[in-house]
């Protein structure tokens, strides 16, 4: 074979070897997304749990407030049932500022607050405000990641070619964040 | 990160291979004093393979045990359980094993070899001192060790240097004692034995430092900063961790009953056997944290 062939034959082999690991890389970091997802679903899914028996708890000391425990558990049903991302994250909004406005109740309440049932649940409810908080943050910088190299030439070509499409961002306002009307010591 | 991590790989190879190759050293070494041929060699040899295998397999349980920490369960502690599982949801990792300290001093650590056998300990003090935001920074730092495979070489050093630094201290201390107690006593009767534990008193006093040159080399102080800012990237709210440092900057006057020079490089803060701010000499020889005002000053700058 004369010198030039060589040169095609190295050419060839580099660029496979470059598609694959581009590839790899896409299938890494697809299953990343999807992993980064179903953290968010477990720590919804633990929050929709909580809700009742916070409600429940806050109910006895205030029965009064009764518009906010309906506006919960109606936004609890809604994000439950949800199948868009938009819709679900709308949901979920509402469910974070009705158990903001919840807290707030219960902070007029020395009782309450003095209730060891409440604690446990208070910590419980902060604790899955920020995982949910921290697996939102975990799943969009593994989409951007994604994105990202499927928006870059050259892996846009491969991820064009197996059909590996830019997610959407999960955005719901972030509780964890927030100023801390959830916690109080 | 991806550098980081090779590098510690790299790093625990390297020191793993030093240990070998100085271990046989010294048992060659003594194998011809004694006249006793290869053995001392082969001898040393198994030693320090035996070593090398049993710090990087179970070198976390040694300095769990070696700290006495105890495992904690969610119920005992929910605050500390959510926050451990949150920031390693955010870091993309398991859930290392959570352990509890019984120390006054406000500190933590963690140890394992990779994040699927990574467990982090925070003492009581941490516990009752810290708020919330606070802990989760020191949490989020101890995390960024983990990603980052910092406690693979820190748990071998700590149990590798550590295996020679507890004996040369032993040697030391008994000689110490044994001759102080001979004098008295005016026993000068010497036997073959006695110069056999000299001997080796003697290498292991020389290669003491040795190791904690090691110690030193093995985890810089460039990988506190690099901690602190991951960790920080973690929680996204550095003055958390900077307010905690600052606390425990404050609490560094006390002691710590289960410091020791093998694994102060684990901890959080340099931990301290004396009381007061000073530390002690052989400590501060083995001083491998840098500044605690330097990384509060960095992290305020972020």
């Amino acid at each position: 074979m004369p010198a030039w062939g060589w040169v095609v034959v190295a050419v060839v082999v580099i660029a496979l070897v470059a598609a694959v690991l581009i590839y790899n890389r896409l299938v890494a970091l697809r299953n990343r997304v999807d992993n980064g997802w179903s953290q968010i679903d477990v720590q919804l899914r633990r929050r929709y749990d909580l809700i009742p028996n916070l409600v429940r708890t806050v109910q006895g000391y205030a029965a009064h407030e009764r518009g906010l425990f309906e506006s919960v558990t109606e936004a609890r049903a809604r994000a439950i049932d949800a199948s868009a991302v938009a819709d679900q994250a709308d949901a979920e909004n509402q469910i974070t500022q009705g158990l903001r406005k919840l807290m707030a109740v219960a902070e007029a309440y020395p009782d309450l607050k003095a209730n060891e049932g409440f604690l446990a649940l208070q910590e419980e409810l902060t604790g899955t405000e920020s995982k949910i908080a921290y697996a939102r943050q975990f799943y969009n910088d593994q989409v951007m990641r994604l994105n990202t190299l499927i928006g870059s030439f050259p892996s846009s070509v491969i991820a064009g070619t197996f059909g590996f499409r830019e997610r959407e961002f999960f955005d719901i306002e972030d509780p964890a964040r927030a100023p801390a009307t959830v916690e109080f010591s | 990160m991806y550098e980081q991590i090779a590098s510690n790989r790299r790093r625990t190879w390297l020191l793993i291979a030093g240990a070998v190759i100085l271990l046989g050293a010294v048992g060659y070494a003594l194998g011809l004093i004694w006249q006793s041929g290869p053995a001392g060699l082969v001898i040393a040899l198994v030693v320090a393979i035996a070593l090398s295998i049993g710090s990087y397999a179970y070198g976390d349980r040694v300095v769990l045990a070696s700290t006495r920490a105890r495992p904690v369960t969610p119920d005992e502690q929910p605050r500390l359980h959510n926050i451990v599982e949150g920031l390693s949801i955010a870091a993309g990792i398991p859930k290392p094993r959570v352990y509890v300290v019984p120390e006054v001093a406000p500190n933590a650590f963690a140890t394992g070899r990779d994040p699927d056998h990574a467990s982090i300990a925070v003492t009581d003090g941490l516990l009752k001192t810290m708020s919330r935001v606070e802990l989760e920074g020191v949490v989020g730092h101890e995390l960024a060790h983990v990603v980052d495979r910092d406690i693979l070489v820190g748990t071998v050093v700590a149990t590798l240097a550590g295996a020679v630094i507890l004996l040369s201290e032993f040697f030391t201390r008994s000689w110490w004692w044994g001759g102080f107690r001979g004098r008295r006593g005016g026993d000068r009767g010497g036997g073959g034995a006695e110069a056999i534990i000299f001997a080796v008193g003697i290498v292991l006093l020389i290669l003491a430092p040795i190791f904690a040159q090691i110690i030193r080399f093995s985890v810089s102080r460039q990988r506190e900063y690099l901690a602190d800012a991951q960790g920080a990237l973690l929680t996204r709210y550095p003055p958390g961790l900077a307010s905690a440092l600052r606390k425990i900057g404050a609490a560094s006057g006390i002691p710590m009953h289960s410091a020791n020079n093998a694994t102060a490089h684990l901890w959080l803060n340099q931990p301290s056997r004396v009381e007061g701010e000073r530390m002690g000499s052989l400590e501060r020889l083995f001083s491998t944290h840098p500044p605690i005002e330097e990384r509060i000053r960095r992290l305020e700058e972020m």
